[in-house]
């Protein structure tokens, strides 16, 4: 829980003596301006020849100790990027970088080495987990790391708050004019969603590739006009890598409890429609509500105009049936999905700027009728926690978690009630990512928890046959199960900020 | 019994996480299982398990607890645990004979009486798992007014009759009908047998019909994934329900107009039609469908 004394700790930390404290979901931004995009020049008349060694290019950009640094991470766990461009700058004895990244995954355990020899002392990240969490909570970086939506990632770099000096985009594959795709290529990733603001604004962009292609690229997702130079490394990774721990139907009996519950509460409320907008997160339990829905939209006989977010097989199948007429597209979970979006015109590649920068007319979170999420933890004021686990451990990301949350006419959380012997439902989440008044509607194996501030939601629901309780009897139903627990005791030394996606700060990560 | 019991889901007595999840899958009825799927090691523990998990969190369906034979030693044990926590019935076991339930009756009676809970409140369901069980099946059903329902156990009836496990059940067939011959003779509820290959949902959908249609009521299942078929075969269609109106009102008219003869589009409606439509109708309300 964040206080103004906690604050005041955060405001004299260099370069966050802006930040403000959370106060509303939908507080204005009007106020906030774009920054300057770099302008590129290249003279027509030199060599347009991009493609150089990672040493050169280094040396060209003028890479230096103090400078931030940015890579996506649509490879997951197939990622073999972002160590073999830091190795290089080690060996060039750069030190106290800024890590920019749009999240990490456990494959970058591996970069544990950088950490502990300074060469990163600061870190941006969406989501961070593994060693590398470990080493922020238990030794710190020189400043608290920073842990954004994905939506929250894009203002950031887009109003010039996360200033990029350079970014070095995992690019699947790449002509020698540096058009970029991520559906192609050895290691294809998908969609580059994530990679297009850092493209945009970042005063060096280069493309790394183990797929340079000698014709020019037919699908185009970052274009050669940002493109400052082009790297060849043997392999950028393994596009097994990018399904890891992503989309599966679940089978577990208790989860397809609570999707098929999630399902039938969609049903009994009016987002359900022909014509709807959503977005199903990607755990195993939302993909099962997703199956649900879908055998409700073939009997009711109703198509959806648009899938938003991240795109599986599942996804892919109901686009391939005519249940959904396009879909938007920031990131893939798997090969199928990669296909998909190079051969079908109706799936559109899309970025993570255009799907929910809050700071735009209108992200596409905006247009969702529902979005079905998970959570780590809920509190009973309906703030969920997808950052860390119930004993404060860096594990998860916010991801576009709360970007949805804010963005759609219904927000559901499924979750269960317990993890094996510990309520997921609290008096305060350890962690708050996602606030409360987003949030609609908590499904459990136990029934459901309808938010307060949603009267309208608990008229429509009220005469149904739906398991409906107030959230403060599904935690004493977790309670009696459970036993009291004992209340985590937090170091005083901050070593992460957890920021809302308009940039206020919601709350804070302890060391261990 | 106006009690539903399409499902009749088996629990571990020995899984605290099997235990408090047992409520959630919207199984008519649990049994919380001391006998099969314990260990010899652990049947003291899981007793106290049960227990205790049945003063903390009771649930709120139907519910019994599957004791141990009565040629084993916990089974004096099980029944004087489990029936001061008042559980709907106790399952019992190898039942082979009368005798068996009037031993039980007698044994919950003494533990009623010692517990000041009124006489005859502890039902019985007896699993008749040997050739000798099957038939003595009516008997078993009617050896005493505790016995709300008989069932197959059909493992323990294969290696009796030295059967082979088949997909198709074949060699259980005259078991089944005999015990729901039985059953419905006795007016108690005939329970289907445990189909094990719980990962084979279209291989159990058609035990369930071809149980349905050897007129069980009900079925034991082992797997959460199996609630929902069952619930689904036992239901009544639609259409089903529709037709038991219309003979219904076909009927009811026929009374008010004293007329002889009651027909629907043109068919004779006989007594037992009328019947049959009534059971679909209460069916049909204990499961709230629109009727």
């Amino acid at each position: 829980m964040i206080t103004p004394q906690i604050m005041k700790v955060i405001n004299n930390i260099s370069g966050l003596k802006y930040k403000k404290i959370y106060s509303t979901p939908y507080e204005s931004l009007s106020k906030s301006q774009m920054t300057f995009r770099p302008t590129k020049y290249r003279n027509p008349k030199n060599s347009l020849n991009k493609v150089k060694s990672l040493n050169y290019v280094l040396d060209a950009i003028k890479l230096k100790s103090g400078m931030t640094i940015s890579f996506h991470h649509s490879l997951r766990n197939g990622d073999a990027v972002m160590y073999y461009i830091l190795k290089a700058i080690a060996d060039k004895g750069i030190k106290d970088l800024t890590l920019a990244v749009s999240s990490l995954s456990l494959i970058q355990d591996c970069l544990l080495p950088f950490f502990e020899t300074e060469v990163i002392t600061a870190v941006d990240t969406s989501g961070c987990r593994g060693n590398l969490g470990s080493f922020i909570q238990k030794k710190g970086l020189k400043k608290p790391a920073i842990f954004r939506t994905h939506g929250g990632r894009a203002r950031a770099i887009e109003t010039g708050e996360l200033h990029i000096d350079a970014t070095f985009i995992a690019a699947p594959i790449c002509d020698h004019y540096g058009n970029i795709n991520g559906v192609q290529g050895k290691s294809p990733c998908g969609s580059l969603g994530y990679a297009m603001p850092d493209a945009h604004y970042a005063d060096h962009v280069i493309a790394v590739t183990d797929t340079l292609s000698n014709t020019v690229l037919d699908y185009i997702s970052i274009p050669q006009t940002l493109v400052d130079y082009i790297v060849e490394i043997p392999s950028i990774g393994d596009s097994k890598g990018i399904t890891t721990g992503s989309i599966r139907i679940s089978k577990k009996p208790a989860e397809l409890i609570i999707s098929k519950l999630a399902a039938d509460v969609i049903k009994a409320t009016p987002y359900f429609h022909n014509a709807m907008n959503f977005q199903f997160g990607s755990g195993g339990m939302a993909i099962a509500t997703a199956s649900f829905i879908k055998e409700a939209m073939l009997q009711r006989g109703i198509k959806a105009n648009a899938g938003v977010g991240g795109v599986s097989s599942f996804h892919v199948q109901m686009l391939n049936e005519g249940l959904i007429d396009t879909f938007f597209d920031p990131q893939d979970f798997d090969l199928t999905a990669i296909q998909s979006l190079y051969n079908n015109p109706r799936h559109h590649e899309i970025s993570v700027s255009d799907y929910a920068n809050p700071l735009s007319a209108n992200p596409y979170v905006n247009i969702l009728d529902f979005a079905v999420l998970s959570a780590t933890e809920i509190d009973l004021n309906f703030n969920v926690n997808v950052l860390t686990d119930s004993y404060g451990r860096l594990m998860g990301a916010p991801g576009g978690h709360p970007d949805a949350a804010a963005g759609a006419n219904l927000t559901i959380i499924t979750m269960p009630l317990l993890r094996g012997r510990l309520p997921m439902l609290l008096n305060n989440v350890t962690t708050c990512v996602t606030p409360g008044e987003t949030v609609d509607i908590l499904v459990t194996e136990y029934g459901l928890a309808i938010n307060p501030l949603r009267i309208d939601l608990i008229d429509i629901l009220k005469n149904t046959s739906l398991p409906i309780y107030s959230i403060e009897e599904l935690k004493a139903k977790a309670d009696k199960i459970a036993g009291p627990i004992t209340p985590l005791e937090y170091s005083d030394e901050i070593c992460g900020l957890v920021e809302y996606r308009d940039g206020s700060i919601i709350d804070v990560i302890h060391k261990l | 019994m106006n009690t539903l019991y399409r499902t009749m889901f088996f629990v571990p007595g020995n899984s605290p996480t099997k235990l408090v999840k047992s409520e959630i899958y919207g199984a008519d009825c649990i049994i919380y299982d001391l006998e099969d799927s314990v260990s010899i090691y652990e049947k003291d523990s899981a007793r106290d398990l049960v227990k205790n998990f049945l003063l903390e969190l009771r649930p709120a369906s139907a519910f019994g607890i599957r004791i141990n034979a009565q040629d084993t030693p916990y089974y004096e044990d099980d029944v004087k645990t489990m029936v001061p926590l008042i559980p709907q019935f106790l399952r019992l076991p190898k039942s082979e004979t009368a005798q068996n339930i009037k031993d039980l009756d007698d044994l919950i009676t003494q533990y009623e009486e010692k517990s000041h809970i009124e006489i005859g409140t502890i039902k019985i369901i007896a699993t008749i798992e040997t050739a000798l069980g099957v038939y003595h099946a009516y008997d078993i059903a009617t050896a005493s007014p505790r016995v709300i329902a008989i069932g197959l156990g059909a493992e323990d009836y294969r290696t009796d009759m030295t059967l082979i496990n088949t997909d198709s059940g074949d060699e259980l067939l005259f078991a089944r009908q005999q015990i729901s011959l039985a059953a419905h003779a006795a007016h108690v509820m005939p329970i289907d047998y445990v189909f094990s290959n719980f990962s084979n949902e279209k291989m159990f959908q058609t035990n369930v019909i071809q149980g349905k249609n050897m007129g069980f009521t009900g079925k034991s299942v082992i797997h959460p994934a199996q609630i929902p078929i069952v619930h689904d075969i036992y239901a009544p269609t639609i259409e089903e329900i529709n037709h038991a109106k219309e003979v219904f009102s076909a009927y009811t008219q026929t009374l008010t107009n004293s007329s002889g003869v009651t027909a629907l589009k043109g068919k004779m409606i006989d007594k037992p039609m009328v019947m049959r439509a009534k059971t679909i109708l209460s069916y049909a309300e204990s499961l709230r469908k629109d009727i």
